[in-house]
Formats: C-alpha cells, sequence, structure tokens
C-alpha cells in the first residue's frame, strides 16, 4: 500500500515535470538550442504564485494564468534580446547564453528574496483524499491533474492547429518553411514564449504544494534535460510519459534510498541513458 | 609593431614574476595567488574546453577529488596535505577515463549536460561519504607541524608555487599547441566527422585531452585545499566552480594559450571588489556579475579578450600599411 501511496504521488510531481520538460523540448525541437535557464523560469514562476498570494490575496485561479502571462513574455525578450544572436554561433556561446541567463536569474532572486525557503500556506488548495486507504493531498492532485491537462493540451495544439503545423514546419526545415510565407524568426519567438509559459503554469502548479527557494531551478533544469534526453527532442507526448517515469523512479528512490539521494538516481540514469543511447530514449537517429 | 608586442609581453611576464614583491599589502599578494590558482585551473579546463572544443561544466569533480585528497590524506593518515596531489590526480585520471570514455561520443549540448551530470552525482555521493567529512567537509592542520604542511601567513610562497605549476601547464600547452596533437584537437574542435574523415583518431585525442585536463585540474583542488585548509561539497564539487573555470577561459579566449591567465587577472580582482563592495550578501552579487559577464561575451564578443587583441593588431597593422 505504502508503494502504491509512493508512485501515486510520484506520478503526480512527474505531471508536472512533464509540463515543463515539454517547453523545454518545444524550444529544443525548434531551434537546436538548449535553455540552460529552463529551471530557473520555474523559479521565477513560483515566486510569482508565492507573491501574488501574500502580497495581493490573490489565489491559483488568477496566479496560475498571471505566471503564464508573465513567462511568456519572458521567454519572447530572452529570444528576441540573446537568443536569437548566439542560436547560430559557435557552440561555447551558446551553452554560455543561456546559463549566464541562469545565474543572473537566480542570483538576482537570492538577492532580491533572499536564500530562506518560504511556500504558500497548506491551506490555499486545502483538503486530502482517502481513495480506499490512499491518501492524497488535493494541492498534489490539483497540480498533477492540470499538469497532464495542459501538457495533452499542448501536444493537440502542436499536432491539431495551423499554429502548430508553422511552428512544426520551422522545426523541420527552416528554409522550407520561409518559402512556404511562415516568418521562422516570429515563430521561433513564439516558440520559446509558450516554451516558458509552460514552465510558469509549471512553476505556479509546484508552489502549491512545494517549498520555494532561490536555487531550486538548478535540479529543475537538470530533470528538465533528462526527461527531454529520455522522451525524445522535440517531442512532447515522449516529455510526459518520460515525465512520469521520472517522477515514479525520484519517488521510489526517495522512499527506498533516501530523500538525499533521489536526485543521484535520477542523473545516474540520464547517463546511463545518454552512454547507450545518445538520441535518447524515444528519439530517432537524427 | 611585433616587437613593440614582444616588449609588452615581456613586461607583462616581469610584472607577474615581481608582483607580490611590488606591494607590501597583504591582501593584494593573496588576491595575486588567487588569481594565478585560478588560472591554472581554468587553463587545466582550457585543454578540454577551448583547444578541443568540448564544453565541459563537470571540472568541478576533478578540482574536487584533488582537494579532497588532500586534506583525506592528513585527516586519515596524517601525511602532510600536499602529498594528497598524486593520490588526487591519479583518481582524477581514472575518473576521466572512466566517464570520458563513453561520453566523448555525445556532441554539443548533450556533451555538456552529461558532464553536469556526472559532477552532481559525484557532489551528492560526497556529501553524504563519511569518509570525506560529508556535509560538514574537511579539515587542514589547524597549526603548520613542519615545513611540509605548507602552511604560511604570507600569501608570497602560495604565490611562487603556483606560478610554478602554471608556467609549468602553459609550456605543456605551448607544446601540445605546436604538436601533432594541437592540429589533431584543432580539427576536432571544428567538429567530430571532419576530423574523423581526416583520419583523426577523435576519440582518443579526445581522452588526451580530457586526461591532461583533469590532472591539473586535480592539482589545482589540492593546491587549493592546500592554502585554504578546508574544504566541503559546495567549496569543493559545486557547480559553481566549473562555471568559473569556464567563464574565466572564455573571457580571456577560449583556445589561446593566454586567455585564461588575462581572463583570471581581470575576474579574479573583480570578484574580491564586488564581495567587499556588497559585503555579507556578496557571493550573490558575484554570481549576477558573472552571469551578466558570460551573457555579453555571448551575446557580442563570443572570442573573448582574445579577439578584441586580434582585431586591435589587425588595425595596427592596416594603419602601418596605410
Amino acid at each position: 500500500m505504502i508503494l502504491l501511496q509512493v508512485v501515486v504521488s510520484g506520478l503526480l510531481m512527474g505531471a508536472v515535470y512533464a509540463l515543463f520538460s515539454s517547453g523545454l523540448t518545444l524550444i529544443w525541437g525548434m531551434m537546436n538550442v538548449v535553455n540552460f535557464a529552463h529551471g530557473d523560469f520555474v523559479m521565477l514562476a513560483m515566486y510569482v504564485a508565492f507573491f501574488a498570494y501574500t502580497l495581493f490575496h490573490l489565489g491559483p485561479a488568477i496566479f496560475i494564468p498571471a505566471a503564464a502571462a508573465l513567462l511568456f513574455v519572458l521567454g519572447v525578450v530572452v529570444y528576441m534580446a540573446l537568443v536569437r544572436h548566439i542560436a547560430r554561433g559557435p557552440m561555447l556561446a551558446q551553452i554560455l547564453g543561456t546559463f549566464g541567463l541562469a545565474l543572473v536569474l537566480r542570483y538576482a532572486a537570492f538577492w532580491a528574496f533572499s536564500a530562506n525557503f518560504v511556500s504558500l500556506p497548506d491551506t490555499l488548495v486545502g483538503g486530502t483524499f482517502d481513495l480506499g486507504g490512499l491518501r492524497i493531498e488535493a494541492s498534489r492532485l490539483l497540480g498533477g491533474v492540470l499538469a497532464l491537462v495542459i501538457t495533452i493540451g499542448l501536444h493537440l495544439v502542436l499536432t491539431r492547429t495551423m499554429l502548430g503545423s508553422r511552428l512544426l514546419a520551422v522545426a523541420e526545415d527552416r528554409s522550407a518553411a520561409m518559402l512556404m510565407g511562415i516568418r521562422p524568426d516570429r515563430m521561433q519567438a513564439l516558440a520559446w514564449g509558450v516554451g516558458a509559459a509552460a514552465a510558469g503554469v509549471a512553476g505556479a502548479l509546484i508552489a502549491l504544494f512545494f517549498y520555494i527557494s532561490p536555487t531550486v531551478g538548478e535540479s529543475l533544469t537538470l530533470i528538465a534535460f533528462v526527461v527531454v534526453c529520455l522522451g525524445g527532442f522535440g517531442s512532447v507526448p515522449g516529455a510526459l510519459i518520460a515525465g512520469l517515469t521520472i517522477g515514479v523512479i525520484q519517488a521510489l528512490s526517495a522512499y527506498l534510498l533516501g530523500a538525499v539521494y533521489q536526485d543521484a538516481v535520477v542523473y545516474a540514469l540520464f547517463l546511463l541513458v545518454l552512454w547507450v543511447r545518445p538520441q535518447g530514449l524515444m528519439g530517432s537517429a537524427a | 609593431m611585433t616587437r613593440r608586442i614582444g616588449i609588452a609581453i615581456l613586461c607583462g611576464f616581469v610584472l607577474i614574476a615581481g608582483w607580490p614583491l611590488l606591494t607590501e599589502d597583504v591582501f593584494l599578494q593573496r588576491i595575486g595567488a588567487l588569481v594565478l590558482l585560478a588560472a591554472i585551473s581554468a587553463s587545466a579546463w582550457n585543454l578540454i574546453g577551448g583547444y578541443a572544443g568540448q564544453v565541459s561544466l563537470g571540472h568541478a569533480a576533478y578540482f574536487g577529488t584533488g582537494a579532497y585528497a588532500a586534506l583525506v590524506v592528513y585527516d586519515q593518515l596524517g601525511w602532510p596535505p600536499i602529498a594528497g596531489a598524486p593520490v588526487g590526480v591519479v583518481v582524477s585520471l581514472a575518473l576521466a577515463a572512466i566517464v570520458g570514455t563513453p561520453t566523448f561520443r555525445l556532441r554539443g549540448h548533450y556533451f555538456t549536460m552529461a558532464t553536469i551530470a556526472e559532477a552532481e552525482l559525484i557532489r551528492i555521493l560526497a556529501s553524504n561519504w563519511a569518509l570525506l567529512g560529508a556535509a560538514v567537509g574537511l579539515m587542514g592542520p589547524a597549526v603548520p607541524r613542519g615545513i611540509a604542511d605548507l602552511s604560511f601567513i604570507s600569501p608570497l610562497p602560495y604565490y611562487y608555487l603556483f606560478l610554478a605549476v602554471l608556467v609549468m601547464l602553459l609550456w605543456l600547452t605551448w607544446m601540445m599547441q605546436r604538436s601533432r596533437m594541437g592540429f589533431y584537437l584543432a580539427a576536432i574542435r571544428g567538429g567530430d566527422r571532419a576530423a574523423r574523415s581526416l583520419g583523426v583518431p577523435v576519440l582518443r585525442y579526445k581522452l588526451y585531452a580530457l586526461l591532461l585536463s583533469a590532472g591539473f585540474t586535480s592539482l589545482a583542488g589540492t593546491l587549493y585545499a592546500v592554502m585554504v585548509g578546508f574544504i566541503d561539497p559546495d567549496s569543493g564539487l559545486g557547480i559553481l566552480l566549473s562555471v568559473k573555470m569556464v567563464i574565466i577561459a572564455a573571457l580571456g579566449g577560449a583556445g589561446t594559450l593566454f586567455g585564461p591567465l588575462v581572463g583570471a587577472i581581470i575576474l579574479i580582482p573583480l570578484e574580491q571588489l564586488t564581495n567587499d563592495v556588497f559585503g555579507g550578501s556578496g557571493t550573490g552579487i558575484t554570481f549576477i556579475v558573472y552571469g551578466a559577464i558570460i551573457v555579453l561575451i555571448a551575446r557580442f564578443q563570443p572570442g573573448g579578450m582574445a579577439e578584441i587583441w586580434r582585431h586591435v593588431i589587425a588595425r595596427a597593422a592596416r594603419r602601418r600599411a596605410a
């Protein structure tokens, strides 16, 4: 029974991982540029939720869309001001560009919000469900289910709408898309906006049941990389499956080995997968 | 023109060799020693990250191995910390060979991410390993028991010890640059596939570069532990250590002989300055500055200071020709 409890809470956390990782996989698949600041985007969204509640008494129904909107703007600005210029530069510049951004965001948060852990009150989304002995906190359930729904929604938008087709066309072949009258620059800016907004929603959702600190983004970035590598670069369904898997593996290793090793197990697994299949578990050899 | 540049470089050498004798100020002497130490680790990173173009963000693992080796041999066996140097180098080489070989099949970002994951994995394991003092860390000898402990109040001995190591490392790098290996690495930096088609044994030479790099990074870690006498998971294995090596090398010019030294001369005093100005919360501000610097380098000057230097020379040459 305890094991089932662990698996369920792992799945709920995994759904949130899947959501922000879908944002990263979209950016990555679009232009083959990595965002080393992705976890720090999530961290910023957590603070948006925290301050929306503590300063303005706004509830989740407001601060989740607000975090999405703010992060969308941040994503577009980062693309226009930085990523656009380094995307075709040398590898070192690509890596340093977004990594530097991660440092700036992380330590600006450190400086502005202090290193102390904060959290939203438990009662914000209160209550615990009891499903035949299986106890699930309402906040985790809300976070997990909403994340799952939005991730699937993102996948549908990408595959079933005109806008999604345009985005994927640019990802597939930039110059062919240009000949079809699509402006790649605009689509890539949009991809960064949507990718960051996914991190924004995920951050606001995690804030419902998780502690908030300026450095939380570091491990979240790595987790997003692991999920994207496992799920295949650019694949939202892949990110969904991989996110849920990583959530469960993390929860199980925390239960079996102790919480300090939960990230270590995930990193070790990540390295093994990269070593055996450099293109990812579900990715094709591209 | 070349003569004037030669004189400028010579002046630079004399200044570096004589720096701690020019000033009585212990604080400035100490900064000098820290600059050289940072230059050693950044130059070591430069071998794999600059010359071979494989951007590692996991070099803290090797630095930490060297640093921990120094204080573990003291803590467990009572040896002077510097005796940990060969231990650290051997362990680092083994580590580099074990994790490097499979990782080198990865290209670009994937390689970088794998190095981060490796280093973070090692940091988590070290934080929970009693032999390494777990989360608390290890201390060196509180009172020097003899000259072999290399525990001095004045920064001067450290300065010249670090200078000797740096000169050795730069000399090796220079020899490597002019040898067959230098050309192989330049080809690898241009792209794995192209290098392979030229007949370069890509994996083998990446591994050589990593071994050389890991060995010297480990030595830098040992020297750090000898001077500071304390190590914990954050100061020895934190990701920011790796980042610092990369920033310093990239600022001066990755893949150039003196780039990392120039980067260290600019960045380390800047770091001390921001720590002084902003006091207690200084470390946070320092990393905001670091982040901003690398964003600006990436955006506007991917070649680092070396690129600016080349422009200056080229312009001067044009003016002479005109």
